[in-house]
């Protein structure tokens, strides 16, 4: 128990996972230590949400190390210790959206005498309450994907896997979501990992998984990152770390030597 | 499996289909409606229209639960609350339970009605005790419910799910004794008849139409429609997986 506490949030090493007869999320090895928040960036149709999915549990064909919270990723003692939202709003938008938390809230066994304080917690968190009562199908996108959010929160889970959740919000909206996913990781201890396409958003983020093609390029601080690659941006370390993954392809194709041929680059 | 979390799933059922009235108004009144079209279509002969009436209260809870199941659960399945549900503390024992005793809850009602109307409106004349239309009529929502459940796996779209209504329930409607009784049909139909388990639920109407007490055959038609609901129940939960491709 002790060092299961103490040991990173997810531990994956050699994480492999096929879809469709292809390799979409190839070799990786990383860690996301606890209580902060992690960025997982990367181009669309890069795998993002498949390895959110996998880390959730949801995921079919996954070879390799995955260890979430001390446990195999889909352990059953994960399901109420691990938040997933799903990059489209998974709730039901025939309830209201305090319905919607209720039901959720008794699936994930909370005690009959905390779930109207976790529900209430919850609405307030994603400045949902003016909105409590109104179905769900009524409200906007964003709103329903704080909604989305919202059940995530239900039981303070120690991970939380968003995928995607600023994307296509408001510049307010987003930075107080940001804002949000910091207080949860101060204050409750929450460890988070949050999926972008939009490089912009990784200055928000303390550590930075950075992908492309199933691939890891990169794994560090946004400011490591930047001086490694000496760019000022985390776009421009991105097509940095491209064009040398590209070179280094050149040598003959073995997985996972990704993290190795940038630090040859950056040396 | 935990009875909080089914009977949650089950209210969360019902509160969605509270915010249709509609739906809720067309599942009762349809079948109430069309009993009372067909006592007119059959003015002049009662005797036919006893059998056909007490044949349709075992027809209509299959048909209606199975429609709203396939197009509720594959909702679930294509907006992501399956998932998300999977991902959670939740038994697949306890999803299946639920939505079972949600529609069963229904189809008791619709049958309530249905049968009410047929009988005191209709005069139509049941040897036995109502309850045991009500029996049959509830087993028969839950033989529905899980064929519903179970094609929601097969359909990728809603179009695809109301397909599957004429695919799997017309064949039981054509076969099931309503139109032809059974044993005057072509031998290999019959055979055919006899593995339908509508054919039982039928059956079974039928049985408490002619006799006052609990006959060995009700018994036998009350198990084997039971026995495939839970079969098909089964096969439902088989298609529900933690993990997805
Ligand atoms: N259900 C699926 N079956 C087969 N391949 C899939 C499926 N979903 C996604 N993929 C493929 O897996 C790759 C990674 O997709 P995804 O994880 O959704 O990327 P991202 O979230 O970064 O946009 C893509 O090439 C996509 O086409
Ligand atoms: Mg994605």
């Amino acid at each position: 128990m002790m060092n299961s506490a103490a040991g990173p949030a997810v531990h994956a090493d050699g994480l492999t996972v096929v879809r469709g007869g292809r390799t979409v999320v190839d070799g990786l090895s990383f860690e996301v230590p606890r209580s902060t928040v992690t960025g997982l960036l990367g181009p669309s149709g890069c795998g993002k949400t498949t390895l959110m999915r996998a880390i959730a549990g949801t995921q079919a064909k996954v070879t390799g190390t995955l260890d979430v919270l001390g446990h195999p990723a889909g352990a059953a003692p994960l399901r109420s210790r691990v938040g997933y939202v799903t990059q489209a709003a998974s709730v039901y938008t025939d309830l209201t959206t305090r319905q919607n938390l209720e039901y959720f809230a008794s699936v994930l066994g909370l005690p009959r005498a905390e779930r109207r304080g976790q529900v209430e917690r919850a609405l307030a968190d994603v400045d949902l309450t003016s909105h409590a009562d109104a179905l769900a199908g009524n409200l906007s996108g964003g709103q329903l994907s704080r909604v989305s959010l919202a059940v995530a929160l239900l039981g303070s889970p120690e991970l939380l896997v968003l995928d995607e959740p600023t994307v296509g919000l408001d510049p307010v909206l987003r930075r107080d979501l940001w804002g949000l996913f910091h207080r949860l990781a101060a204050e409750r201890g929450t460890t988070l990992l949050v999926s972008s396409h939009v490089m912009d958003e990784a200055d928000r983020c303390e550590r930075l998984l950075l992908m492309r093609a199933g691939r890891l390029l990169a794994d560090g601080t946004p400011d490591a990152l930047r001086a490694r690659t000496r760019t000022r941006s985390i776009e421009e370390a991105f097509l940095r770390l491209v064009d040398t993954a590209r070179d280094g392809d050149g040598e003959g194709d073995k997985g996972g030597k990704n993290e190795k041929t940038d630090t040859e680059e950056t040396r | 499996m935990s009875a909080t979390r089914t009977l949650a799933t089950a209210r969360r059922v019902l509160r969605q289909l509270a915010h249709d009235p509609r739906t809720i108004a067309l599942l009762l009144l349809v079948p109430v409606l069309l009993t009372v079209l067909l006592y007119y279509v059959y003015a002049d002969d009662r005797e036919l229209f006893d059998r056909i009436g007490a044949s349709l209260l075992g027809i209509f809870p299959m048909i209606t639960m199975f429609l709203v199941t396939s197009i509720a659960t594959l909702r679930e399945r294509t907006s992501g609350t399956l998932e998300r549900l999977l991902s959670m503390p939740l038994g697949k024992a306890d999803l299946i339970l639920g939505y079972a005793l949600a529609f069963g809850l229904l189809a008791v009602a619709q049958a309530a009605l249905a049968t009410g109307v047929t009988i005191w409106f209709l005069d139509l004349d049941f040897a036995g005790s109502p309850w045991l239309l009500l029996l049959i009529a509830l087993l028969d929502a839950l033989l529905g419910t899980a064929l519903g459940l179970f094609v929601s796996a097969f359909a990728a779209t809603e179009f695809q799910a109301v397909q599957f209504m004429p695919a799997l329930i017309l064949p039981q409607l054509l076969l099931c004794g309503l139109l032809t009784p059974r044993d005057t049909m072509q031998p290999v139909l019959e055979a055919v008849s006899n593995v339908l388990p509508l054919s039982y639920a039928v059956d079974g109407m039928n049985e408490v139409l002619r006799n006052s007490g609990v006959t060995g055959d009700l018994v036998r038609d009350i198990a084997i429609v039971a026995g495939s609901a839970l079969l098909v129940l089964l096969l439902g939960a088989a298609t529900l997986r933690r993990r997805t491709p």
